[in-house]
């Protein structure tokens, strides 16, 4: 891609961030929106600017935070789906309770995990990891139910044991499935970690609530595209890994040639 | 005839009998009516028969992926143990798996060795003349050379019994009839015993010794009949009068509906 395509393909998605600020800046300036409910975007700036050392420190806890929650989410989630899809019985016992399991909002939920696991780190890698826990669920399953039945009976023909079967066809069948159920907990992760900081303290969520209480609005917003950021980071992460693991081989992975 | 004499007869073909077996499934009813036939090692006998008519079935319940509701199937090796080869409607290729790694799947499965493995799947790449694609993965490969290597996949663990269910059907007609002759030759080379489903007359004399022609469904046996071709089936034999006159033949026998 030369520069020139590099420009077009950026100037769409750049074009209403900056006519936005532009606005935000000009209306503040002239008063037409009071300072206290929006920054200017120069202040929030300055703000990531000054405060740039305690920002990068919270955003480090809370990104660690929100990577075990995840990695915490993706093999429970995982073996649990794994599981479920070998024991027809076991997923019809669990499997709603799944569902309505991911229904319960966090922010009800936090405060019980302080009760549980006090004030500090495990609360909010809890909390990170119960918002990433069901898309991983749900997705791992869909995807360990989808094999292609000829794929199986190709197993069935050469009496491939329930482990052949696992390890080496519905596994690998279902990680397109796994990977975009990753996807989406990985954004959600960073979410529940910010949730969790809230109640059980440090990180961009200590950040936030701090600054509100401060009336610094400038840096709640400094600090909410922090944690927008972290998410988008952890979500390009799972893109790399799965163009590397599905590149050779899966359709939505596939170069167009 | 009893099972020692197969046991006698048997090189590296399996015998198939087929004694009243029935198949009934939920919402289609019954598709195998109280079949009986059977097949002598070595035979190569094509399943003829009209779509839906239970040719699938039939092949399913010989490679042990479904039960019978009545009757028996029984299949007896010659020498050791009865070892299917199974070639599907599509190439089902595993599409993570290049065509190589495709073939040692069922030697990996029964625990061989991976070098051991995949030197006997070269032999097999090389059989079905596929060897400088052997890196190649699935979605590279065209539609004939997919299913060559699906074929060289059945081939590997040395079956004595081969499957094949319409495997040639969604190919172009050059393709269609150079694995055609492929398949002869592998199958003149090795010996096994082959049954091959397919719903075109053509093709069915063109490949078997021995056609059983199934009426729609319930199935039942309408002809049962050998091909008086001569053993070399290649290109010209399918514009000799001969092979015309037996294609005539099985038509005129059993007027197959039109296909759509």
């Amino acid at each position: 891609m030369n520069l020139k395509t590099r420009i077009s393909a950026l100037l769409p998605p750049l074009l209403p961030l900056i006519v936005s600020m532009g606005l935000a800046e000009t209306a503040v300036r002239l008063g037409w929106v009071p300072a206290y409910l929006i920054p200017a975007p120069s202040e929030v700036i300055r703000s990531l600017i000054d405060d740039r050392v305690e920002l990068a420190v919270a955003a480090w806890t809370t990104l660690s935070s929100a990577l075990v929650g995840l990695l915490l989410s993706f093999t429970t989630g995982t073996l649990f789906a794994i599981a479920l899809s070998s024991w027809d019985l076991a997923r019809r016992a669990f499997y709603p309770y799944a569902v309505f399991f991911q229904t319960v909002p966090i922010i009800a939920i936090a405060p019980l995990l302080v009760i549980w696991f006090g004030f500090g780190q495990p609360t909010v890698i809890a909390s990170a990891a119960i918002v990433s826990v069901f898309p991983i669920i749900a997705s791992t399953l869909l995807g360990l139910k989808s094999t292609e039945p000829a794929l199986i009976d190709l197993f069935t023909l050469y009496s491939a044991s329930a482990r052949q079967m696992l390890l080496m066809l519905k596994i690998p069948f279902a990680l397109p499935q796994i990977f975009s159920g990753l996807r989406i907990a990985s954004g959600l992760a960073v979410v529940g970690a910010i949730v969790g900081e809230f109640i059980g303290g440090g990180g961009l969520g200590s950040v936030v609530d701090s600054a509100r209480t401060q009336q610094r609005i400038d840096r709640v917003f400094a600090a909410v595209l922090i944690s927008a950021l972290l998410g988008a980071v952890l979500v390009g992460a799972v893109n790399f890994i799965s163009a590397l693991t599905l590149g050779s081989w899966h359709t939505s992975e596939r170069k167009t040639s | 005839m009893n099972s020692s004499s197969y046991s006698e007869q048997g090189k590296s073909g399996a015998a198939v009998r087929c004694e009243g077996i029935s198949r009934a499934f939920a919402g289609t009813g019954l598709v195998l009516d109280r079949l009986t036939f059977q097949i002598e090692p070595g035979e190569f006998v094509a399943l003829l028969g009209p779509s839906g008519s239970g040719k699938s079935s039939l092949l399913r319940l010989a490679a042990g992926l479904d039960r019978a509701d009545g009757g028996r199937m029984v299949i007896e090796a010659g020498q050791g143990t009865v070892s299917r080869g199974f070639v599907f409607q599509e190439a089902t290729l595993i599409p993570w798996r290049n065509a190589l790694r495709n073939i040692t799947l069922p030697l990996e499965l029964q625990g061989w060795e991976m070098e051991r493995a995949k030197a006997r799947a070269e032999e097999e790449l090389r059989r079905v003349r596929l060897m400088e694609f052997a890196a190649r993965y699935p979605h590279e490969l065209s539609g004939g050379m997919k299913m060559r290597t699906s074929v060289a996949r059945a081939l590997i663990t040395r079956p004595n019994l081969l499957l094949l269910d319409e495997p040639f059907a969604a190919l172009d007609e050059p393709t269609r009839h150079a694995l055609q002759e492929q398949l002869r030759e592998i199958w003149a080379a090795l010996g096994m015993t082959i049954l091959f489903v397919t719903h075109s007359i053509s093709e069915a004399v063109f490949l078997a010794n021995r056609i059983i022609v199934l009426s729609p469904r319930p199935a039942r046996i309408l002809l049962d009949s050998s091909i008086q071709l001569s053993e070399t089936r290649t290109a010209p034999l399918r514009t000799s009068v001969a092979y015309v006159e037996e294609v005539r033949r099985i038509a005129t026998a059993v007027p197959l509906p039109e296909e759509t």
